[in-house]
């Protein structure tokens, strides 16, 4: 792990938060090998229109809207397999890298006068010096996280803080307080402290080993603390009041391009996530066809005689496909769908992060012309325009290592997901394969076996 | 079966053909021919191509042949025809008639049906059949010169119509029960299976979709973008895959549905047997009626109530003529009646000797052919998990490689 207090500068050995086993271990990412004409600069994907083929228009048009209506992809009916919490548990890293363990578990309903409202038990593990104890239990709530996440946006504005599961879902048939939603919730949160925990700075950040280790009475007087509410807001206005003006036209190409590129990204990443829960959708709708698919040939065995025993064989397979479409689903459930959720999150997170140095940049330039403009106080104008140009520098490496470190974890999340979703595919068809195959073998054997059979009563 | 048409001779329908033409009512109406090709199969010793015989025929005059054999031979289960409309269609097949698709599935199904029929010990030496295959002009006419529409029970028409028998023979009514329950479950089944095939349609074309914005998300990825990109081009492998895995599907469909349409015709069978059946008590409780009645008149007794009875009893009895008269009509009509019956009896049991056999061998046919298409539809299945196989395995090493 980086050294304490260091600036964050090109990445090292940055460990992947719970993204694929071992790959992130890569610093120098082997040159592109025939890479596309188009990849190096921007590639601006605005004018595109996402419209389907002839033979698909009976599926939906997916547009650029990012409302997220589309969640509604969850079956109260499906069980989350427990494996599925192992894996959670898990941590892909070399574990010897590791000196902070986190979980996020055990949801616990609490009911008072004026509200309900759940709480989660945060467990960490540590053995850190600047810890005073080696392991904590304590409870949070979600507005817990919520202030976490903003103290930590405040504290490192152009660094990307990972993102929270939202406060609701809008146009979802899930409950606010239902089993599934909370367990989403619980995964995402727990997602949320470990990607802190494996960031270089983020890692040591004292709000953050507050929230680890407080009680919930030291952390709500310590949450008292700090710029009151107007002055945060007084920060905000300024902030959007420099960006009207500034931060653009002295942009650094680099971060123009950052902005092309998370643009397309942003769009293709809420398209997989809307093509993903709509195969979860469609998947599903098979499976209850299937429920009743291979119940109807047993029926029917019930009139024959000589077929009887085919028939049942049917049915049989046909059961046993729709077990395995059903943990098919299971494993969209569990990997696919979060991981796209996450990046959907992640690219308004990164434009956010974008914009929020562009108004670093912009309070300088704004000075900057001000100076040129006033040539009276110069002295003291050249140390304000120094210190903010030290805080720009300061803004853009930050941004710079984060976003290497970011653009790394992301291609090891999307291989190791992609490829779990090809081998669920895989395991499925082979299941099924496999069932299939032995119902044949049944049926071309023993054709004595079924003469003698028919003179049976 | 060593005399059955279809050794002899080899038939196909291999055209399909849209018609236009007038028909009984001067309307100008669209319809579809099918051409009937037969040649005649030589021995090998012979070496020589026969030539081929040909003629077109549309679906109402297969209809006509099928009526034909259905009243000719009451006994027999005759081979169905394929559906007059597309029925169980899930949505991307059409249920239009005229659709290219629809047309060649009937094509195949017509041809299936003359098949049936050629290698039926029986049905294959019928006249008329032989004629549908070889005179395309005046066949309708010849047809309708054999008078079959009389021997057509009306009553049989009305399906729900019960016929309350006394005596009903326990097997026959076995077997309707169990042609009931055939059809049901066939129905039900061809039903679940059309929305299943709708649902699966959907999951393979959805994974369409990746092709395209994995491409387009390429284009902005140094490292990402090969993997991306072939893992695209895979996906598109995989949603056009289910085209042709559906296709193949819809023949082992039509296949159940041929058994769907048979157990109908086993239905009529036993209908007809019902109907024989029914006429047979009528015919004995109508003799035992007039014979009764014949006893009455000769000893003078009555023992069962009746209008006359009481009428003469009120009027006056009828002079010894009149009865002597009477009596004479009664005795030739219960002479009439006990031929009648007697044949009738003969009838029945022949009907019942040559249904049964044809039963028995309808249902080795059936028991044979649905295993076969059971079979034919595990391999299908095989034959998709290979392609789903293939398929992922590409793209999970494409995948592998981001």
């Amino acid at each position: 792990m980086e050294a304490e207090g260091r600036l964050p500068g090109p990445p090292l050995h940055t460990p992947s938060p719970g993204g694929g086993g071992g790959a992130g271990a890569d610093s120098d990412p082997d040159p592109p090998a025939g890479a596309p004409d188009a990849a190096r600069g921007p590639l601006l994907a605005a004018a595109e229109v996402l419209s389907l083929d002839d033979e698909e228009d009976d599926l939906e048009v997916f547009s650029k809207d990012t409302s997220l209506a589309e969640v509604n992809s969850f079956s109260p009916s499906m069980p989350i397999s427990p494996s599925s919490m192992i894996n959670q548990y898990k941590f892909e890293d070399e574990p010897e890298l590791r000196d902070l363990f986190i979980t996020v578990d055990d949801p616990e309903s609490h009911i008072t006068a004026i509200e309900t409202f759940i709480t989660y038990r945060v467990v960490t593990k540590t053995s850190r010096g600047e810890f005073d104890s080696s392991e904590y239990e304590v409870r949070r709530r979600y507005q817990d996280f919520l202030w976490l996440k903003s103290k930590l946006e405040e504290a490192h504005p152009t660094l990307i803080i990972p993102p929270l599961p939202e406060k609701f879902i809008m146009k979802g048939m899930v409950e606010r307080f239902s089993d599934e939603f909370i367990e989403t919730r619980r995964k995402a949160l727990h997602k949320f402290l470990n990607r802190i925990a494996d960031h270089p700075t983020l890692t040591f950040n004292e709000d953050f080993k507050i929230f680890l280790t407080a009680q919930a009475w030291e952390l709500s007087s310590h949450k008292k603390q700090g710029p009151g509410l107007l002055s945060r807001m007084g920060q905000t206005v300024r902030a959007v009041a420099s960006s009207v003006r500034g931060g653009v036209k002295n942009r650094p190409e680099m971060f123009t391009e950052m902005n092309h590129y998370m643009e397309t990204f942003s769009q293709k990443i809420i398209v997989l996530d809307k093509i993903a829960h709509r195969i979860y959708k469609e998947e599903r709708e098979y499976f209850n066809e299937m429920k009743e698919y291979g119940p109807i040939h047993t029926l029917w065995s019930a009139s024959e005689e000589d077929i009887a025993d085919s028939l049942k064989g049917v049915a049989s397979c046909i059961d046993k496909c729709c077990k395995a479409t059903e943990k098919r689903m299971a494993g969209l459930l569990e990997n696919l769908l979060p991981i796209l959720h996450e990046y959907v999150l992640y690219s308004e997170i990164l434009m956010g992060v974008l914009k929020r140095r562009d108004q670093i940049q912009g309070e300088l330039d704004s000075k900057v012309d001000a100076l040129a403009n006033k040539k009276t106080e110069k002295d003291l104008f050249s140390e304000e325009i120094g210190k903010l140009e030290d805080k720009v520098e300061c803004a853009n490496n930050a941004l710079k290592a984060d976003w290497d470190r970011w653009k790394q974890n992301m291609q090891c999340d999307m291989r190791s997901t992609f490829t779990s979703v090809a081998e669920n595919n895989l395991h499925y068809y082979e299941e099924c394969l496999a069932t299939w195959e032995s119902f044949l073998a049944s049926q071309t054997v023993h054709p004595h076996v079924e003469e003698d059979s028919e003179d049976r009563p | 079966m060593e005399d059955c048409l279809a050794k002899k001779m080899e038939i196909t329908v291999s055209e399909a053909e849209k018609r236009t033409g007038r028909n009984a009512m001067n309307i100008q109406e669209t319809y579809t021919a099918y051409l009937i090709e037969t040649r005649a199969v030589e021995s090998q010793s012979e070496g020589q191509c026969a030539p081929v015989d040909s003629l077109w025929r549309r679906y109402s005059e297969f209809e006509l042949l099928r009526n034909y054999l259905s009243v000719t031979y009451p006994h027999i289960v005759v081979p169905p025809l394929p559906e007059k409309r597309a029925d169980f269609v899930w949505h991307k097949l059409s249920a239009d008639n005229m659709d290219p698709d629809f047309v060649e599935r009937r094509r195949i199904g017509l041809e299936n049906f003359l098949l049936r029929v050629a290698s039926h010990p029986i049905l294959c030496q019928d006249k008329i059949f032989y004629l549908f295959l070889t005179q395309e002009g005046g066949w309708k006419e010849m047809v309708n010169e054999t008078g079959f529409q009389l021997k057509a029970d009306s009553r049989l028409k009305a399906l729900n119509a019960t016929f309350r028998v006394k005596n009903p023979d326990k097997r026959f009514t076995e077997l309707k029960h169990y042609s009931d329950e055939l059809q049901s479950v066939i129905s039900h089944l061809l039903r679940v299976r059309a929305r299943v095939a709708d649902r699966l349609y959907g999951v393979y074309k959805v994974h369409g979709n990746y092709g395209r914005v994995f491409s387009e998300w390429s284009a902005i990825e140094k490292e990402m973008g090969d993997g991306l990109q072939s893992a695209g081009h895979h996906m598109d492998v995989y949603a056009a895959s289910i085209d042709d895995i559906l296709e193949e599907e819809e023949h082992y469909a039509d296949q159940l549905k041929e058994y769907l349409f048979y157990a109908e015709a086993l239905r009529a069978v036993c209908r007809k047997h019902e109907l024989m059946q029914y006429d047979l008590e009528m015919a004995a409780q109508d003799l035992t009626s007039k014979k009764q009645q014949c006893e009455e008149l000769a000893t003078g007794t009555v023992r069962t109530f009746s209008l006359k009875g009481m009428t003469s009893k009120l009027f006056g009895q009828e002079t010894p003529e009149q009865r002597e008269a009477k009596l004479k009509v009664l005795e030739e009509q219960i002479q009439e009646g006990e031929e009648q019956l007697k044949s009738k009896n003969l009838e029945g049991r022949d009907f019942v000797k040559s249904a049964w056999a044809d039963i028995e061998r309808f249902k080795e046919q059936k028991n044979h052919d649905l295993k076969e298409a059971l079979i034919s539809y595990a391999v299908m299945q095989i034959s998709m998990c290979k392609k789903g196989i293939q398929v992922w395995t590409n793209a999970k090493e494409c995948f592998s490689k981001m």
